[in-house]
């Protein structure tokens, strides 16, 4: 006799699409931990990174996390994203890594020329820490569904030894066998949500009753109108002539720098109110929010390139 | 912006959506493009910011239409030279499923990029002009998806609109179709006449075909059957990470960590491990924090076993009367997919599995004219986007199965030692 009779018909054997998507990230997970000598997680204090985390902690579980963590600082992220980051890290009891900015600035790594965003000096600083330590592999929370450059990205990112993404030349990826082959210097940059969307993000979060910090959902603030977009009156922001701060309830989908993320006007206070908002949304987050992807039609493609994650 | 509850689409039910991935091919004019901006579109996977987008670059190259292939050209170098560079993945849902589309360029390097999107794909979507019917490209497509055992495959005859909605056109190419299709592995083919531009069976049925009696695209895709092309009877588990935590809570756990590949396991079940041979029980199986009932593919879970085994990555636990093939003599099609040749006597990193090792050419047999399926034997080498087959002798045992029974654990690749770069994508025989 081989195998088992094939059981009971009533069950027919299915992973919910969510299932799915879990079981093929902690693949992910576990072939790097088990392949690349020195990987490390990108962890911003985000909703994306924080589901990393939280399919890390599952994929090894129970043992702990197998490497660390590290945030870029750009100076200026939100207390309440880095409150959250502080949580997750204490109860994993993981290696907490700051590359930061205003350091990489201080240092002479990047350069502020007073016109350059954060978000774009975040590339330099990650760039150094990143060959500092020795990382071979970088957990990134970067989704395909996100933007079109994205799209393209390969589960595996091959970086050669300036940080550099090559769009053209980048490795097939085949079945779920994943090539971690580099040579001295190059790294890998490692997308284990590559397949997941906005939507099974927050379904997640809701299904796993996720940790993620206070700003993502709807909360009065004292905001102002640039471009468009909504952005937070506080302690790094300086109104331009006609533009006036008001109270209003709002909620960010993405957090970053908070001089260039925007939020959107929300009443959803759980979970499951933003399911149902983004359900229904008709801007994708980075369109409604993110100042940084505006300024060409290949922005991010170009951030990219040059080591962006 | 508010959202009323009331307003929301039909809840996602999420618990119960499951999801299918599907390549699509097809040439360079036959609006593949299209048909992916419509499917995108009616299913309102397209936000406005990116409309808007599209429709402002349509206007600045000064068309007179907005081209939705600017939605999938994603790359600066794709936008500016109009052409699609390689495989792209994009997303979108219905209420009852989650759809992977792997998005894969028409022309140029087509063979290595449809290998590349078939791998993982539960459905092929061939597009084919029906004007011109079918076409050298069309066959290759089927020939390649038939190569990866893609178990559905759908023709889409486009542009119906152009032929006047005509049945005997469609029927005609259906029928051409249906005879080169009996010549290959398609266990499951559905052959839909459709307009992508007009939107003809692509969501909606067409009035415009009322000859037509089937379901449309969107429907097809909604329903088709992929959860019994698993493999539930030979159970197939390669490990790929031991899990010891060494804790004071948990000082003597040992897992082994992998994604179950076929089969389903139980506790209880007597094992055997590879390429130890030693047999043993599953003592339980972990899903993160909770021990559960069974695994099945394509679960990735940790396996306890009752006795203390010396198990490592590579490892493959399986049934002792049901094992793979261990062999150090590999038997497969290889498609080639870089301009240096494959040769004779070469030396490659393999990776099959969880397994790494080194292979050597010892023959190329011959190489298959995709076009034809006529043989060729005799080559002496495999170039770029070509498909041979090919006898290799490894460093270590692999545990293989026919990649027509198990898609894991009957695929591997091929690296280039000095470079790190992917050149071939092989399945076992």
């Amino acid at each position: 006799m081989t195998g088992d009779p094939l059981v009971t018909p009533m069950h027919d054997y299915r992973l919910s699409q969510l299932d799915q998507l879990e079981a093929e990230s902690i693949h992910i997970f576990r072939e790097v931990a088990a392949e690349f000598e020195r990987p490390v997680l990108l962890f911003s204090g985000g909703k994306d990174s924080i589901v990393m985390l939280r399919l890390a902690e599952k994929a090894f579980y129970p043992a702990r996390v197998p490497f660390p963590v590290m945030q870029v600082d750009t100076g200026f992220d939100f207390q309440e994203v880095l409150d959250t980051r502080d949580s997750w890290v204490d109860r994993l009891g993981v290696r907490m890594i700051v590359a930061s900015v205003d350091q990489a600035i201080a240092d002479g790594i990047v350069v502020d020329d007073g016109k350059t965003t954060r978000n774009r000096l975040q590339i330099g600083t990650l760039l150094n820490a990143i060959e500092e330590e020795g990382f071979t592999a970088a957990f990134g929370g970067g989704r395909r569904d996100e933007e079109k450059a994205r799209a393209k990205e390969r589960v595996y990112s091959h970086r050669d030894e300036f940080g550099q993404w090559d769009p053209k030349n980048q490795r097939p990826e085949l079945w779920s066998l994943y090539n971690g082959r580099i040579a001295e210097g190059e790294h890998m940059r490692i997308f284990p949500l590559s397949n997941w969307t906005e939507l099974d993000v927050w379904h997640y979060i809701h299904r796993e009753q996720i940790e993620i910090p206070s700003i993502y959902y709807a909360h009065k603030r004292e905001v102002f109108e640039r471009d468009g977009m909504l952005l937070s009156y506080g302690d790094h922001a300086t109104l331009k002539s006609g533009e006036t701060v008001e109270e209003r309830l709002v909620r960010f989908r993405t957090v970053g720098d908070m001089t260039l993320t925007g939020c959107v006007e929300s009443s959803a206070a759980t979970t499951a109110e933003i399911i149902d908002e983004i359900a229904i949304a008709r801007v994708t987050e980075r369109g409604a929010t993110r100042g940084d992807d505006r300024f060409s039609e290949a922005a991010m493609e170009d951030r990219k390139k040059e080591g962006y994650f | 912006m508010t959202a009323p509850v009331t307003d929301a689409p039909e809840t996602l039910d999420e618990s119960r959506m499951d999801l299918l991935r599907f390549a699509t091919a097809g040439s360079v004019d036959d609006g593949k493009s299209t048909l992916i901006g419509r499917l995108l579109l009616d299913s309102k996977a397209i936000f406005e910011d990116q409309l808007e987008a599209v429709e402002a670059t349509s206007q600045s190259k000064g068309y007179d239409y907005t081209d939705l292939a600017l939605l999938t050209d994603g790359l600066r170098s794709e936008r500016e030279q109009g052409i699609t560079i390689d495989v792209a993945y994009r997303y979108f849902a219905t209420p009852r499923r989650k759809f992977i589309i792997a998005d894969t360029p028409g022309h140029v390097q087509y063979t290595r990029n449809m290998v590349t999107g078939a791998s993982t794909a539960d459905l092929g979507l061939v597009l084919v002009d029906a004007r011109s019917g079918l076409t050298e490209q069309s066959r290759r497509h089927a020939v390649i998806l038939s190569l990866l055992r893609v178990p559905h495959l759908v023709l889409a005859v486009n542009k119906m609109d152009l032929v006047d909605y005509d049945e005997d056109t469609f029927n005609k190419i259906r029928d051409e179709f249906d005879t080169f299709a009996a010549k290959l592995a398609i266990p499951d083919l559905t052959v839909i006449p459709i307009s992508a531009l007009k939107g003809d069976n692509v969501v909606t049925r067409s009035e415009a075909m009322p000859w037509y009696q089937g379901t449309s695209l969107l429907h097809h895709l909604e329903n088709v059957h992929v959860a019994s092309d698993r493999d539930l009877v030979d159970t197939r588990f390669p490990v790929q990470y031991v899990v010891r935590p060494k804790s004071d809570e948990f000082h003597d756990y040992r897992g082994y960590a992998g994604q179950v590949a076929g089969g389903v396991l139980k506790p209880g079940d007597e094992v055997q491990v590879l390429p130890s041979g030693f047999t043993s029980k599953i003592a339980g199986i972990d899903l993160h924090e909770q021990s559960i009932d069974e695994a099945f593919p394509p679960m990735s879970v940790t396996v306890r076993l009752t006795d203390d085994l010396d198990v490592s990555r590579g490892d493959m636990i399986c049934r002792p009367q049901n094992a793979p093939t261990p062999t150090q003599d590999i038997d497969a099609m290889v498609c080639w997919m870089t301009n240096q040749p494959l040769r004779p006597r070469q030396k490659l990193a393999i990776k099959h599995t969880t397994r790494n090792a080194r292979a050597m050419v010892k023959d190329l047999q011959y190489r298959l004219d995709i076009n034809t399926l006529h043989r060729d034997l005799d080559t002496q080498e495999l170039g770029l986007n070509e498909i041979g087959r090919v006898k290799l002798r490894t460093t270590a045992p692999l545990f293989v199965d026919a990649y027509e029974k198990n898609r894991t654990t009957g695929s591997f690749i091929l690296i280039d030692e000095a470079t790190g770069v992917t050149v071939g994508a092989g399945m076992i025989l």
